[in-house]
C-alpha cells in the first residue's frame, strides 16, 4: 500500500504538497502507510470500521425507513495541521466568537449596532433565528454562544474561510474523541512520535465551563445534558457526552417546573437542576413562550431561566447570529466591537437582498454556491456549476421572489485530502469544524476539531446526511517531534489493533 | 436516580431475561419433541398457550405447526414478546440510558442485537438448538458483565429488580409447558418418556445438574419443589422472589420486615407465600392453578412498581 500514483489533481491536498511530496509534518505517517504490507491498511480500516458499529457509534438517518441507523463513515487515514497553523486559526476563532457573543447580547439588549447602522436593522429582526422572547435577557457571565462549531474550509489558494457559524446547538464533537480512541489502536506509533495534540479532555473542559455558569453561591451545581430523544440524529453524542461528563441525560418528561424552580423527576422524588446543556432548539424548549405545539419542551422554562433560577446552554435566541444573511455582515461585526481586522477571512458573499448582488447572482448563477439562509445541513442549496438548466432556472426565480432568503457565494475549490477506497487512494474534499467553549474566564478550542470529508468521488457536500465521513484531525508539532529520540519506523507491522 | 432512567434499566433487564427464557422454551420444547414418540400429539400448541399470546398467534398464522412456533417466537417483528423483539427493545432501552449504564454493558447489548439480526431464519429452522444456545449466553453475558461493570447503588438494583421478576414469572411458565405437554398423553406420565421429558425441562432451566446434585433421582415431585420452592438455585421462583424482595427493599430503605410502599408490600407477602409454602399445599391446590395465581400476583408487583417509583405525582 503506498501513496505512490496518488495524483492531488491540481487541488490544495492537505497532505501533500503540488509537487506531491508530503507535507511538513505529514511525512512520517506518509513512510509509515508505505511501509505497511498491501492489505494491511484495508484491515486497519475495516478493524476501525467494525469498533464503530459495535460500539454503537451511529447515527439516526431521517427519511429513511429501512435503515435508521448508520455508522457514521470514518477514514483512517488522519488530516493534518501543523501547530503554527493551527495558532492563527485558533486566534481567529477566539476573535470571531468573541465579536458574535457581543453581537447577541447588543441585539436583544441595547441594538447600538442596528441604531449605528452597521447591520441592517430589518435583516437582524426577521432573522430565522431571531427569538423576540430573548429581549432584555442577561445570561450568566454574559455569555450567549457557550458552545460553537464554526465551519472552516480551505480554498485553492490555501487560505482558510469561515463558511458557517455554528452557534446553536453544533454537533459532530462525540465523532472527534471516538475518532481519536480508534485512531490511537490503528496507529499507535506514528501517533507516539508525532506529538498529536491532545483532545480527550473536552468532557472536562465542558463540565467546568457548565459548572461555571450556575447561579452564584451552589457548591456542586446539579449539570443536565438535554436531549430530544434516541430518535434524535445526534443521539449518540448526548448521551456520549453525559456520560463522559458524568452528568444526567434527560428528555423533557423528566423535567418540570415546580415552584419556581427546574427540577427532574426522580425515584425519590424531585431534584433541582442548575444547568441544562439542552441539545434541543429554541423552538422547542418550553411550549409556553415558544412553540406551544411542542411536546418534548418544559413548560415555564424560560421564566425560570430569565429568573436566573437555571442556566441554559447555548442561551436561546443565538441563532440570529447563524443567519446565513448576518453572516453576511460578520467582518463589519468584528470591526464594530473589537476594532479589529477579521483573521480568518468570510467566503466572499453576495447578499440577494442588495439590488447589485442579486443582478451579479442571477447573471452568473452557474459559476455559484446558491444558499438559502434558513436552511443548514447541505439543504436548500443549489451548486451552480452541477445543477442542470431546470434547477438554475428554479433557483433564480426563487431568488427574485424571496431576495431576503438567499446568498450565493463563489464555488470555493474545497481542499483535498486522500481517502482509502478499495485498494488505492483517492482526494476528496473536506471541511473542518473546530468546537470553541466560551467559559467565565476564557475561550478555549480544542485543537484540530471535526474533519468532514465529501466520500462521493467529486462531491462538495460534507454532511453526515449525505454521504459525508469523518476523519481525525492531528494539530501536529513539529518542534517536539524533531527531538523525539527514536524513529518508530524500524519496528514495522508491530503495531496491533489488539491493544 | 430519574424515574426515567430507573423505568427503563428495570425493562431493559426484563426484556432480556425474556428474550433468554422464549429461547429457553423453545429449546425445551424442541429436545422434548424430539424424545417423544411419532404421533404423540402437536406439541408446539401448548408452548404457544403458555406465552399466553396464542390468540395473536391464531390471528397470524392459524394453524400451529414447528416452524410458524419457531418464526413467531424468534424472529416475528409484530410480536412484542419474540426473541426480536426483545432484544431490540431491550437496545432501545439501554440507548436511552447509554450514558447511565456502563459501555461494556452497552457493548454486549449491541452485539446482542447486530447478531438476532444477522441471524437467517433458515439456519434457526435448521438448528433452534444452537440458536437459543446463543441467545441464552449472549442474556447470560450481559448480566455477568452488568454485575461486573456497573456500582450495586440504585441502578443496578432497579435492574435486578425487573430481571427476578422476569425470570419468576418465566420459570412458571416453563412449569407450565411441561403441565400443558402431557395433558394429551397422560399414558405417558410414569413411562421411561416421562424421565426424558422432566430432564429436558431441567436441562432448559439450567437445572439439571444442580437437580441431581441434590436429589439424584428425577421425580417430579422434587423436580417442582427444586424449581419453586429452592432458595438457592439462580432459576427457581423462590430464590429470584428474595432476590427481586432484597433489591426493592436497597431501592425503598426501611427495614425488611415490614414495608413503606405499596411495591415492597405486595412482593412482601408474595416471597412469604413462598417462604412458608409446602409442596403438598401446591399439589392440593393444583400446580397450575397455583402457577396462574403466582403469575398474577407477580404482575400485581410490576403494577405496583410501576406506581411508586416511574409514575411520580406532583403535589403543588
Amino acid at each position: 500500500m503506498n501513496f505512490t500514483g496518488y495524483d492531488t489533481e491540481g487541488f490544495y491536498d492537505e497532505l501533500f504538497d503540488a509537487q506531491g511530496n508530503p507535507r511538513p509534518g505529514a511525512d512520517l505517517l506518509v513512510q509509515r502507510i508505505n511501509s505497511l504490507a498491501d492489505s494491511e491498511l484495508q484491515r486497519r480500516q475495516q478493524a476501525a470500521e467494525k469498533a464503530l458499529l459495535h460500539l454503537g457509534i451511529t447515527f439516526n438517518v431521517y427519511n429513511n425507513e429501512a435503515q435508521t441507523e448508520k455508522i457514521f463513515p470514518f477514514d483512517i487515514i488522519p488530516r493534518i495541521i501543523q501547530e503554527q497553523e493551527w495558532r492563527g486559526l485558533e486566534a481567529g476563532l477566539k476573535q470571531r466568537i468573541r465579536a458574535l457573543n457581543l453581537f447577541i447580547d447588543d441585539v436583544y439588549n441595547a441594538q447600538k449596532i442596528l441604531k449605528d447602522g452597521v447591520v441592517p436593522r430589518d435583516l437582524v429582526l426577521s432573522a430565522e433565528g431571531f427569538r423576540k422572547p430573548c429581549i432584555g435577557l442577561q445570561p450568566p457571565c454574559g455569555v450567549w454562544c457557550h458552545i460553537t462549531g464554526t465551519d472552516l474550509v480551505r480554498g485553492g489558494d490555501g487560505a482558510y474561510y469561515v463558511l458557517e457559524d455554528n452557534l446553536r446547538c453544533p454537533s459532530g464533537v462525540s465523532y472527534v474523541l471516538e475518532n481519536r480512541q480508534i485512531m490511537k489502536r490503528t496507529f499507535p506509533l506514528v501517533f507516539d512520535a508525532c506529538t498529536v495534540q491532545p483532545v480527550t479532555d473536552y468532557p472536562i473542559r465542558l463540565l467546568d465551563m457548565l459548572q461555571e455558569m450556575a447561579p452564584p453561591g451552589l457548591r456542586s451545581p446539579v449539570v443536565a445534558v438535554w436531549t430530544p430523544g434516541i430518535y434524535n440524529s445526534a443521539y449518540f453524542e448526548h448521551s456520549y457526552l453525559a456520560q463522559q461528563m458524568g452528568v444526567r441525560l434527560v428528555e423533557g418528561s423528566d423535567l418540570v417546573v415546580h415552584r419556581g424552580e427546574v427540577m427532574m423527576r426522580t425515584t425519590q422524588g424531585l431534584e433541582r437542576v442548575d444547568v441544562i446543556y439542552r441539545r434541543i432548539d429554541d423552538d422547542f424548549i418550553d411550549p409556553r413562550t415558544f412553540r406551544a405545539d411542542s411536546l418534548l419542551g418544559v413548560p415555564g422554562l424560560m421564566e425560570a431561566y430569565s429568573k436566573g433560577k437555571v442556566a441554559l446552554a447555548n442561551a436561546p435566541g443565538t441563532g440570529v447570529a447563524d443567519d446565513k444573511a448576518v453572516y453576511a455582515y460578520v467582518p463589519e461585526i468584528i470591526k464594530y466591537y473589537l476594532g479589529e481586522e477579521p483573521i480568518i477571512n468570510n467566503v466572499p458573499t453576495y447578499a440577494c437582498w442588495r439590488e447589485e448582488d442579486r443582478r451579479y447572482v442571477l447573471e452568473h448563477i452557474d459559476e455559484l454556491v446558491v444558499k438559502a439562509v434558513n436552511e443548514s445541513g447541505g439543504y436548500g442549496m443549489l451548486i451552480g456549476p452541477h445543477a442542470s438548466a431546470a434547477e438554475r432556472e428554479e433557483f433564480k426565480r426563487r431568488i427574485t421572489a424571496n431576495p431576503r432568503t438567499y446568498i450565493a457565494q463563489p464555488t470555493l475549490s474545497l481542499s483535498r485530502v486522500p481517502v482509502l477506497v478499495g485498494d488505492h487512494f483517492e482526494g476528496r474534499h473536506v471541511d473542518l469544524r473546530p468546537y470553541i467553549l466560551y467559559g467565565e474566564q476564557d475561550i478555549y478550542v480544542l485543537p484540530g476539531g471535526l474533519t468532514r470529508v465529501a466520500l462521493k468521488k467529486g462531491s462538495l457536500v460534507v454532511n453526515s446526511s449525505q454521504g459525508g465521513g469523518s476523519k481525525d484531525t492531528w494539530v501536529i508539532n513539529l518542534e517536539a517531534k524533531e527531538s523525539s529520540p527514536e524513529s518508530p519506523l524500524q519496528e514495522q507491522n508491530q503495531e496491533d489493533l489488539s491493544c | 436516580m430519574l424515574s426515567r432512567v430507573a423505568n427503563a434499566i428495570y425493562w431493559l433487564n426484563r426484556y432480556v431475561e425474556r428474550a433468554e427464557n422464549v429461547a429457553r422454551f423453545i429449546s425445551a420444547n424442541y429436545n422434548m419433541t424430539l424424545d417423544i414418540p411419532e404421533g404423540a400429539g402437536n406439541q408446539w400448541q401448548p408452548l404457544i398457550n403458555t406465552t399466553g399470546d396464542h390468540e395473536l398467534f391464531e390471528e397470524l398464522y392459524g394453524e400451529v405447526t414447528r416452524d410458524n412456533a419457531i418464526r413467531f417466537l424468534t424472529f416475528d417483528r409484530r410480536y412484542s414478546n419474540s426473541i426480536y423483539s426483545c432484544v431490540r427493545s431491550a437496545r432501545e432501552n439501554a440507548r436511552s440510558i447509554r450514558d447511565y449504564i456502563s459501555s461494556e454493558m452497552w457493548e454486549q447489548l449491541n452485539t446482542f442485537y447486530l447478531m438476532i439480526n444477522a441471524a437467517s431464519e433458515e439456519t434457526v429452522m435448521d438448528l433452534p438448538h444452537q440458536f437459543s444456545a446463543d441467545v441464552v449466553h449472549a442474556s447470560q453475558a450481559f448480566s455477568g458483565i452488568t454485575d461486573a461493570t456497573m456500582n450495586h447503588g440504585e441502578g443496578w438494583h432497579f435492574g435486578r429488580l425487573g430481571r427476578m421478576l422476569e425470570r419468576a414469572d418465566k420459570t412458571t411458565r416453563l412449569l407450565d409447558v411441561k403441565y400443558y405437554i402431557l395433558l394429551p398423553s397422560v399414558d405417558y406420565v410414569g413411562s421411561p418418556y416421562d424421565n426424558i421429558l422432566w430432564a429436558a425441562l431441567l436441562r432448559s432451566a439450567s437445572a439439571f445438574e444442580m437437580y441431581r446434585k441434590q436429589y439424584g433421582r428425577i421425580t417430579p415431585r422434587n423436580i417442582i419443589d427444586f424449581l419453586m420452592l429452592n432458595r438457592n438455585f439462580p432459576r427457581a421462583v423462590h430464590y429470584s422472589l428474595a432476590m427481586a424482595m432484597k433489591s426493592l427493599n436497597e431501592i425503598s430503605g426501611g427495614h425488611a420486615d415490614s414495608y413503606t410502599n405499596k411495591a415492597q408490600q405486595v412482593l412482601g407477602r408474595l416471597l412469604a407465600e413462598f417462604q412458608y409454602a409446602s409442596l403438598q399445599e401446591i399439589f392440593d391446590y393444583g400446580l397450575h392453578e397455583y402457577l396462574d395465581v403466582t403469575q398474577t400476583r407477580i404482575n400485581q408487583v410490576g403494577d405496583a412498581i410501576y406506581d411508586v417509583f416511574f409514575q411520580l405525582k406532583l403535589e403543588e
